[in-house]
């Protein structure tokens, strides 16, 4: 069963459940299990000890994603100089332990517990969908069973007895769209509640009932698991030993028989997956222990939301038209790829070398990406590339940059084990980075303080055993105003470290900096107008914070997505030297990166001002190293900008474009611009798996390929460089980084790249921070962290260690210049946007599955007071309009935020949100202000023109012709 | 004139109340003036309600009263219909040694004066003078066991979490004496409520720990009434609080009330239950002297345990020490009850036969027939035939005779019981109880009672499959509850064989 396993080389990452979690002492112990001798870290339970010796003591509700629980009584054993048969999971060896897992007595104890348990259950293993990877029949087998002698009255598993209705008996809740709960098969073992409880943190599981009527139950009484708290992470699903949990493709299916390990697809935490398999047809995704950044664990995306990749919506012919308004002709690949390079080609002879350019994608393997911006610098010839990173997170870059010398996270998500207090601004973990979240909860559950500076009262501040110590709920665009107000508190009340700053830092830097935030007029009290934060509730954070132990800092597109984007991440850095949290597990400023590898497409040179590794076009070092391999002559001026690309487009004089996995008409700001702007190219290309927004102004349709269909890496929000493996063939015919090559050679280039391998041999050999990355390397270690070279042969988890990697940490005036979007009588509200834990950004793919059960449309929050005073009322349609535009969508009132202040997601092209966002920018990146808007709502019946336009639009472009036969 | 009625529960479920109000009502329509003191109960169960007048020669007794017989404790009292002589004299009475007991039914237990006359605070006054290692090594010196039924070492207990380093220390009371037939933490609440205070406030200066909870099951309605007003005059009095006596060191505590839960009486599903958990057994380790409440350092003693170490102080370790038999040692408060003629609680150093307490002490059955079985131990503890009756009242002992002494309830049963019937009830109160967390335990409970309904059915091929389950039930269970329904189980099947075949022998 499932032995089968791609890797296959053992690089001693065995799937074996060592039955409880690893102890971190460095003590070792020393003791003799069955005659061998094994030694163990002090805090080790017998029962990993054993496994650890080869020895599989028989248990049940032992796993090693959650503590010892010690019910299920299979896992007893006799150790010598004690009385009685303890539980092997909640014993711990300790020095000299002699241990006997075998003998007559414990033997007879399992059998006897074994015959109790299958006298509750149901003899229908045959016909189960468990069959084969039920660890009840294991267990059966391992301790000899070969008789149940009870004749069971009552039981949980008949529906009727002697004609009547067993009143023990719980049909069948199949209420999840991807899993179901069938108490039926249920052994009360509570790995299940203790996984919601340990692993997830969300407590939606729990025990109802004492004695032989304990019952596993998702929420209250009349609760089923959809109406319940359970955000379908699976984590119940995964620990659960038996049929009582299963995910609905393994009963439709059977169970797998091979797996695959790879990386998600969806958000920058990059959770690692066995993809599980019957032939080419994928079973399930089951989060891989020994994935470095989720631990085993998962979110409802990446465990059950890959429907989309075999969505009857999914494009997989390649198709071509000469204007817009025709319907589209499915073609052949030479003449899709024929068509668009004789276009761009055209445009260049017509309209210039710098006429076209190209958009690589957050979304595609870094491999992929690495190529698109070769292809345009190389076959293009010019620096006319850009990436949705742009509108997300480009004041990272060039924040930590200017701070640190990096423009990435300094930490590992490891580290958050060790902090002790933790500012989560702008950012809402439990939706947009679930895995990462769950890890967080854990370490606060354990003591760890936290502080929330997020306009909206996200689930964080309050949820199951977690409290915020502060919630400063700052009005948006303020970000700047409060982290200087909270530099002041630390400067003037002599709070910061001034050890750290002397030794890692310039004195004379800090010393303006802080002779700047000192000034009364950056004082919580005198922000407190502006910002709308408390001012003793800003000071109480800020003391927090530098006095709290190990201080980290995440934070998301709440900060960046800003006018003052850039100028609020170096407040962060700053805020994080002054405090002495860099450089240490525990500290650090982390960016939750929104895409699953837009890390990546960063680091490999998709901005138009610079190369791979972040090196600037006009240094001509850097550019020798990649003419002198491509054989081409690179421009030393930097390229187009999305947005320019767009103005240039209006202007006339940018004509053709290559989009490769983004959406950028719904995804960017001021939609109306942009569609301008696709509407005014000659030649638009996408590359995507489904007829997206922007494919409406799209000429040239090349289908991509899932994450499933392709090698390559993605490099998550901690810079961790994770192998993505081809589970199946592309349904498309090639994967993105084949159509990439096909194009540029179509174009003239003749590349002869055969696998992903050779594109990262690439990269390490131009690329200083990833010489030492090939694929043999993470093969063998399962994922390393960049930079990895010479200095850091296996990676590096934590930045900054003894020293910034430009020398001495920087500190930047951090003056707050307020957009210029603001709210006022026409435009009372100010609008802000997220997510939602069960869609992901545009929605193109979770749309496209069963997630949208609980996410079927985009709604604006709105605060019981501005709704009163428009006479709104819950669900009502309302029209949300600002200076660019206005649109439509339904109406929740909560008090989740403050009055002034509304909110929604964007992750349905219905509702367009962004038509309503402005042109502002980032001042240094023009990363977009969408944060910010100011608005007003208003009662409305329905879609508004734009909306109507749109999809009358939509709809005639999408027509397809059938290719003729 | 000073009357005493009092206001134990068992004497309140007999008539208490009434008769305290025809007492107060009596005296005013004769215009005596009467003090009327609500006293805890003197043990006699089968004298209740039990009236004391104080007279020149001591407290004379009149019980059990009802409302008719208040009259007449106005006029000639010895020759009141209920008179039963000097209460102190009554040789049920006369044969204990009353040391936890010694003021229970004595004093007015809300009266911190009153107590103090009797001997009150002496212990925490001395244990105040001592270091903490003193106060653990004189606990350790009186060789107090755990008295809820483990029987561990008191002093080595307090001895792991005076070791134990913490931010926080906890004292926690057992008070869910859910076992059938035992009475003797309640009796102790209601009839003497400072000494348990007075006993926990030495065992938080004895090992650090400045907070104390009694966990109080629900059922007792009154102890918790009379605990709550206990703890609230003993903070108002300074005896709790932030300096105890004025020694700058801290102790407070709270009541807690339980929600009904049998198994809340295990040590570690209390703390669960009394973290607002629910309430499941925990695994140990780790030992809850080290991570018990909230994780903290905890010693959890019972009701019995925490209130003799005020006299242990009090007259010190010797003197404790020097009552009992072998390992045994002190004093323990019997419960006798069942079907017996001298119900009630009865103090006595360990070491009387079994013999002795069930055939002198109480007298027999009620219904006079021959005794066929004692239970010892509450509902889990094993049924003793007459042939073991010589087996002395100790931990040991007991154990050695293949039961427990437990929490010290003893129930009676004569020839007319049927001894099937029993096993099953104890396999049924195991099924009721079970928190549902471990397997022998949840599942077992229930196989048990219908293993022993095949049996009553005539199979008697069930018998060897109820034995196998008894030995998973015992050796495999989580907690004692689950390992404990075996003893009555199988006391009875081996002990009584005959109530396990009778229908077979019927049909052949």
């Amino acid at each position: 069963m499932k032995d089968f396993i791609i890797p296959s080389k053992d690089y001693g990452f065995s799937d074996r459940d060592m039955g409880t979690p690893a102890s971190k002492s460095t003590q070792m112990i020393t003791l003799t299990i069955d005659s061998f001798q094994v030694t163990v870290p002090a805090g080790t339970s017998v029962m990993r000890a054993s496994a650890e010796a080869g020895i599989q003591v028989p248990k049940l509700c032992a796993t090693d994603s959650v503590e010892a629980f010690g019910s299920c009584r299979l896992c007893v054993v006799e150790i010598e100089g004690r009385r009685g048969t303890p539980a092997s999971c909640t014993t711990p060896v300790t020095e000299g332990m002699i241990v006997h897992t075998q003998s007559a007595r414990v033997k007879k104890i399992r059998k006897g517990v074994m015959e109790l348990y299958i006298s509750d259950h149901p003899l229908d293993c045959l016909t189960c969908s468990a069959n084969g990877d039920c660890e009840l029949q294991d267990m059966a087998g391992a301790v000899g069973l070969r008789d149940v002698r009870y004749e069971a009255v009552d039981t949980h598993f008949t529906a009727r007895q002697n004609g009547e209705a067993n009143p023990l008996f719980i049909p069948k809740d199949d209420s999840n769209p991807y899993f179901t709960y069938d108490p039926a098969k249920c052994i009360v073992c509570s790995r299940c509640v203790r996984a919601c409880e340990e692993v997830q943190g969300t407590f939606a599981l729990t025990i109802e009932g004492r004695g032989f009527d304990s019952r596993v139950k998702a929420g209250l009484k009349n609760d089923t698991f959809l109406t319940s708290d359970c955000v379908s992470c699976g984590a119940c699903v995964a620990a659960c030993p038996t049929a009582t949990l299963q995910e609905k493709s393994v009963i439709s299916i059977g169970t797998p028989e091979r797996s695959v390990i790879t990386t998600c697809a969806y958000c920058g935490v990059g959770c690692s997956f066995k993809a599980e398999l019957n032939g080419d047809e994928l079973v399930r995704m089951v989060p891989y222990k020994h994935g470095k950044a989720n631990r085993g664990h998962s979110c409802v995306k990446g465990r059950f939301a890959y429907g989309y990749s075999a969505h009857s919506d999914r494009i997989i012919k390649p198709m071509i038209r000469d204007v817009i308004s025709d319907p589209w002709k499915e073609v052949s690949w030479d003449e899709a790829i024929g068509f668009a390079a004789t276009k761009m080609r055209g445009i260049q002879a017509q309209y210039g070398q710098q006429a076209i350019g190209g958009i690589t994608s957050s979304r595609c393997t870094n491999e992929e990406t690495y190529l698109v911006q070769k292809m345009i610098r190389s076959v293009f010839g010019n620096n006319n590339t850009d990436t949705c990173a742009r509108v997300c997170h480009s004041p990272t870059g060039f924040g930590l940059r200017n701070a640190f010398g990096t423009s990435a996270g300094t930490q590992d998500f490891d580290s958050v084990e060790q902090s002790d207090v933790m500012i989560v601004i702008g950012a809402n973990p439990t939706d947009g980075h679930p895995v990462f979240a769950s890890r967080m909860k854990k370490r606060l559950r354990a003591g760890a303080k936290l502080i929330v500076i997020d306009p909206r009262r996200i689930d964080l501040v309050k949820t199951p055993h977690v409290e915020a110590s502060y919630h400063l709920p700052l009005m948006p665009g303020t970000n700047v105003a409060v982290l200087t107000s909270i530099a002041h508190v630390i400067v003037t009340e002599s709070l910061m470290d001034e050890n750290f700053i002397r030794e890692r830092c310039d004195w004379d830097e800090f010393s303006d900096y802080a002779t700047f935030v000192s000034d009364p007029r950056h004082s919580p009290e005198a922000t407190a107008f502006l910002t709308g934060v408390n001012a003793d509730e800003l000071r109480g954070a800020a003391r927090l914070f530098a006095k709290g132990g190990n201080g980290a800092i995440y934070y998301g597109l709440g900060v960046t997505e800003h006018s003052q984007g850039s100028t609020t991440v170096m407040a962060i850095a700053n805020l994080a030297m002054m405090t002495g949290n860099l450089g240490r597990p525990g500290v650090g400023v982390n960016p939750l990166r929104g895409q699953n590898n837009v890390q990546g497409a960063c680091d490999m040179g998709s901005f138009p001002h610079e190369l791979p590794g972040y090196r600037h076009v006009s240094d001509d070092a850097t550019r020798a190293v990649f003419e002198k391999l491509w054989g081409t002559v690179i421009d030393k001026e930097p390229g187009l900008r999305i947005p320019n690309m767009l103005d240039a487009a209006v202007e006339g004089t940018f004509r053709g474009i290559y989009i490769q996995g983004e959406d950028i008409l719904q995804s960017d700001p001021d939609t109306k611009h942009v569609s301008a702007g696709l509407a005014a190219m000659d030649c638009v290309i996408v590359q995507d798996l489904f007829l997206n927004e922007t494919a409406n102004y799209a000429h040239v349709f090349l289908p991509g390929s899932t994450f499933l269909e392709k090698d390559g890496t993605f490099t998550n929000a901690e810079r961790r460089i994770n192998r993505v493996r081809r589970v199946m063939a592309p349904r498309n015919g090639y994967a993105d980084w084949e159509v990439t090559q096909l194009l540029s050679n179509a174009m003239g280039a003749g590349w002869t790249y055969t696998h992903p391998s050779q594109v990262m041999d690439e990269i390490a050999m131009t690329t200083p921070s990833f010489s030492n990355v090939s694929y043999e390397l993470l093969e063998e270690k399962g994922s390393v962290q960049w930079p990895c070279n010479e200095k850091a042969p296996a990676g590096t988890p934590i930045m900054h260690i003894g020293g910034f990697a430009r020398g001495k940490g920087k500190f930047i005036t951090t003056e707050y210049i307020p957009t210029e979007e603001r709210s006022g009588p026409r435009f009372p509200l100010l609008l802000t946007t997220g997510r939602i834990l069960s869609q992901y950004n545009v929605g193109a793919q979770t749309r496209r599955t069963e997630n949208t059960v609980w996410h079927a449309e985009d709604l604006l929050e709105i605060h019981p007071h501005d709704a009163e005073v428009r006479g709104v009322k819950d669900g009502d349609w309302i029209k949300l309009a600002s200076r660019s535009g206005d649109t439509t969508l339904r109406a929740t009132i909560t008090d989740r935020v403050a009055p002034g202040v509304i909110y929604t997601t964007f992750h349905h092209p219905e509702t367009q949100a962004n038509v309503i966002t402005t042109d502002y920018s980032d001042w240094a990146t023009n990363c977009p202000e969408y944060k910010v808007t100011a608005v007003q709502v208003s009662k409305t019946n329905g879609p508004s023109e734009w909306q109507k336009d749109y999809a009358a639009h939509a709809e005639r472009s999408r027509r397809i012709m059938p290719a003729a036969e | 004139m000073k009357i005493y009625v009092p206001l134990d529960a068992a004497a309140k479920a007999l008539g208490a109340d009434e008769v305290a109000a025809a007492v107060l009502a009596e005296a005013a329509r004769r215009g005596v003036e009467v003090t009327l003191v609500r006293n805890g109960s003197r043990g006699m169960v089968w004298l209740e309600p039990l009236v004391e007048v104080e007279t020149a020669t001591g407290r004379m007794g009149f019980g059990p009263c009802d409302v008719s017989d208040v009259a007449g404790l106005f006029g000639d009292l010895a020759d009141h219909p209920k008179y039963v002589g000097l209460v102190e004299a009554i040789p049920f009475f006369a044969r204990q040694t009353r040391l936890t007991f010694a003021r229970v039914g004595v004093t007015d237990p809300l009266s911190l004066d009153d107590y103090q006359a009797h001997g009150g605070l002496n212990g925490l006054r001395k244990a105040l003078a001592m270091t903490e290692a003193q106060i653990v090594a004189e606990v350790t010196e009186s060789g107090l066991r755990g008295r809820g039924g483990a029987g561990f070492p008191t002093g080595i207990k307090w001895k792991t979490v005076a070791e134990a380093t913490a931010d926080q220390k906890y004292i926690v009371c057992n008070a869910d004496e859910g076992d059938s037939g035992t009475f003797a933490d309640r009796m102790l609440m209601e009839g003497d409520p400072f000494t348990l205070i007075e006993g926990m406030i030495i065992a938080g200066i004895g090992v650090g720990a400045t907070r104390g909870y009694v966990y109080l099951r629900s059922e007792y309605p009154d102890a918790i009434v009379v605990m709550t007003e206990a703890v609230r005059r003993a903070r108002a009095f300074g005896l709790l609080g932030s300096s105890v006596l004025g020694s700058g060191q801290a102790f407070d505590m709270e009541i807690r009330t339980g929600a009904g839960a049998y198994v809340c009486g295990e040590e570690t599903s209390l703390l669960n239950s009394l973290e607002g958990k629910r309430g499941i057994v925990r695994a140990k380790p780790p030992l809850p002297a080290l991570e018990g409440f909230l994780g903290k350092p905890t010693v959890v003693n019972n009701v019995i345990s925490l209130a003799t170490i005020p006299v242990i102080f009090e007259k010190g370790a010797a003197h404790y020490k020097n009552f009992g038999l072998g390992r045994s040692r002190g004093t323990i408060p019997l419960q006798i009850a069942g079907n017996v003629q001298f119900g009630g609680l009865f103090e006595t150093a360990f070491g009387l036969s079994l013999a002795e307490i069930v055939n002198d002490i109480s007298g027999g059955t009620a219904t006079g027939r021959p005794v066929k079985a004692v239970q010892v131990g509450g509902p889990l503890g094993a049924y003793f035939p007459m042939g073991k009756f010589a087996t002395p009242f100790c931990y040991e002992e007991f154990d050695r005779a293949g039961g427990l002494i437990g929490h010290a309830g003893i129930t009676l049963f004569d020839d007319a019981t049927d001894m099937l019937g029993m096993a099953r009830f104890a396999m049924e109160f195991c099924a009721i109880e079970s928190c549902g967390k471990c397997t022998p335990c949840r599942i077992g409970a229930v196989r048990g009672v219908e293993t022993i309904d095949r049996i009553a059915r005539g199979d008697t091929a069930a018998i060897p499959l109820l034995t196998d389950l008894c030995e998973t039930m015992k050796d495999g269970s989580l907690c004692a509850l689950g390992g404990f329904t075996p003893f009555p189980v199988m006391s009875a099947l081996t002990h009584f064989p005959d109530d396990f075949t009778r229908l077979k022998e019927a049909a052949e």
